[in-house]
């Protein structure tokens, strides 16, 4: 955790920064250094040892986005003993169901079809296969960096079927609504969407309600905030006492949050902050709900870890049914079978740390990943695994 | 998840597309989730999308509150904080065996 120098950081060293930054403002309007100033992390890891004391505090992430920047700045090693930071349900692929891949992977092995797919799926293990296994099979799957992409494949293209893989959060859902309306507005006939969205507010009701985990507040996650705003969260308080956090992603942000929620978990009245103002409003982003809500309607999905939540999926709506590719492709699934004693589920409900799953680190590495909470970089598995965290 | 950069809106087209410029990259994206961006603007981009338009002044506030903590000791927390952004860890190997262009697209993607 000493490689400051080697990554010549700062907002202004910007190899290809692409999209992969979690910076969320330009260093030209801001100076973003305050956001990662030594002396104010200092001050507030001070304030959150003597708000807990010796109390016994869990909090949990919900982001991946989270999960890595916790582990890369260590904050688990400098918290009070008492003050545990869990990892949730926060990794769009981690929570995929080995069903959904698998389906997937069936749709791969379709002739005349290409898989368009963000990276980070490409590696996911099904039930017996991946995406990158069908690819060196083969068989055509592309990685895009905007759905869109997957549109211009579909458009340069007419004689091949290209599917998109949908899998996301509330942050991602917008894209590709506007991505399928777009499709819709080009009278594409080659382009269709294999749904796996989830939604946020479901999987934390499930963790809410688990006896097996206690948790005293949620971190809650920035960009999937940017669009819901925050009455979405607003059961968390009501049902549950539970407050919960919009909290950045620079350490600073990470730190204030984690002191809001001591304070209010000692005692204070339980609420739902916004530490990220400047990333996210009380009201979200209305026009991409409608968009959203215009192509999709609410379904119940199965998540790992997490059995089947009612109302926590996107499926496409009948009358884009042209663009799902659910019902336009008839493919045999294989049988489930779940990685051997691979403990990924538990991980995602906050109920064991990555590090008492027994293949951790000896079977299961980031080279050898036997679940997807290892594949995946923001997986809690591959984030603990990184940062010995 | 969710990763998202910020971008200047340099140039708005008809077709709600635009042009932006992520510290110094340009890239064109889409502005069909967030139709009131304006030219100069600073949005939120993921998967090809503006998805906020952000507001340079809440951010300027956010760090007045920050400024208002009485400062302590500052030096001995370097290396226990180290700078940089989660993302680079991506950037630096966060996605093992990757191909260099998948690891980019990997970050690029979000999850
Ligand atoms: S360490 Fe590997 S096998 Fe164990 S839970 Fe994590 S992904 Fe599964």
């Amino acid at each position: 955790m000493t490689d400051r120098g080697s990554h010549g950081t700062g907002p202004h060293s910007s190899r290809h920064r692409g999209a992969c930054d979690t910076q969320d403002i330009s260093p030209r309007a801001i100076d973003l250094g305050a956001f990662r100033d030594p002396a104010l992390a200092r001050e507030l890891i001070d304030r959150i040892a003597s708000v807990v004391g010796d109390r016994e505090l869990n909090l949990m992430e919900v982001c991946g986005t989270h999960t890595m920047s916790i582990g890369r700045y260590g904050f688990r090693s400098i918290m009070p003993p008492g003050l545990h930071l869990l990892s949730g349900p926060g990794c769009p692929v981690c929570v995929t169901a080995n069903r959904d891949i698998d389906h997937i992977i069936a749709l791969a092995k379709l002739d005349g079809v290409v898989i368009a797919t963000f990276g980070d799926m490409m590696r996911v293990p099904g039930s017996t296969s991946s995406l990158a296994a069908q690819k060196a099979a083969g068989h055509d799957v592309r990685i895009v960096y905007s759905p869109l992409d997957a549109v211009r494949l579909a458009q340069d293209n007419p004689g091949l079927d290209v599917i998109f893989v949908g899998v996301g959060f509330e942050t991602t859902t917008p894209t590709i609504a506007a991505t399928i309306l777009d499709a819709a507005a080009r009278g594409l006939a080659n382009f269709s969407v294999m749904s796996a969205h989830k939604m946020t507010p479901p999987a934390l009701r499930a963790i809410a309600d688990d006896p097996e985990t206690r948790i005293d507040g949620f971190i809650l996650p920035g960009h999937v905030s940017t669009i819901t705003g925050l009455a979405p969260y607003r059961f968390l308080v009501d049902e549950f006492s539970i407050p919960g956090v919009v909290t950045g992603f620079e350490p600073v942000d990470i730190l204030e949050s984690i002191l809001l929620l001591a304070e209010m978990a000692r005692g204070g009245k339980p609420a739902i902050e916004n530490a990220y103002r400047r990333g996210v409003n009380a009201e979200g982003n209305p026009v991409a709900r409608a968009m959203v809500d215009r192509v999709f309607e609410t379904c119940d999905a199965t998540w790992r870890g997490l059995g089947t939540l009612p109302s926590s999926g996107l499926a496409i709506r009948d009358e884009y049914a042209r663009f799902d590719a659910r019902r336009r492709f008839d493919v045999e699934i294989e049988p489930t079978q779940e990685q051997r004693g691979c403990r990924c589920g538990d991980v995602l409900r906050g109920a064991i740390a990555p590090t008492s799953c027994p293949l951790f680190g000896r079977a299961c590495t980031p080279e050898h990943p036997i679940g997807p909470c290892m594949v995946s970089s923001e997986g809690s598995c591959a984030a603990y695994f990184r940062y010995r965290a | 998840m969710c990763l998202a950069v910020p971008g200047t809106i340099v140039a708005l087209r008809d077709d709600a597309t635009a042009t932006v410029d992520m510290l110094g990259v340009q890239r064109d994206i889409s502005v069909a989730l967030t139709p009131d961006a304006k030219v100069g603007d600073y949005v939120l981009v993921h998967a090809g999308f503006g998805i906020q338009v952000i507001d340079p002044e809440e951010a300027r506030l956010t760090l007045e509150i920050f400024q208002e903590i009485p400062e302590l000791v500052g030096e001995e927390l370097e290396g226990v904080v180290p700078f940089g952004s989660a993302a680079e860890a991506v950037a630096d190997g966060g996605v093992p065996q990757a191909e260099p262009a998948q690891a980019a697209a990997q970050a690029g993607a979000l999850a």
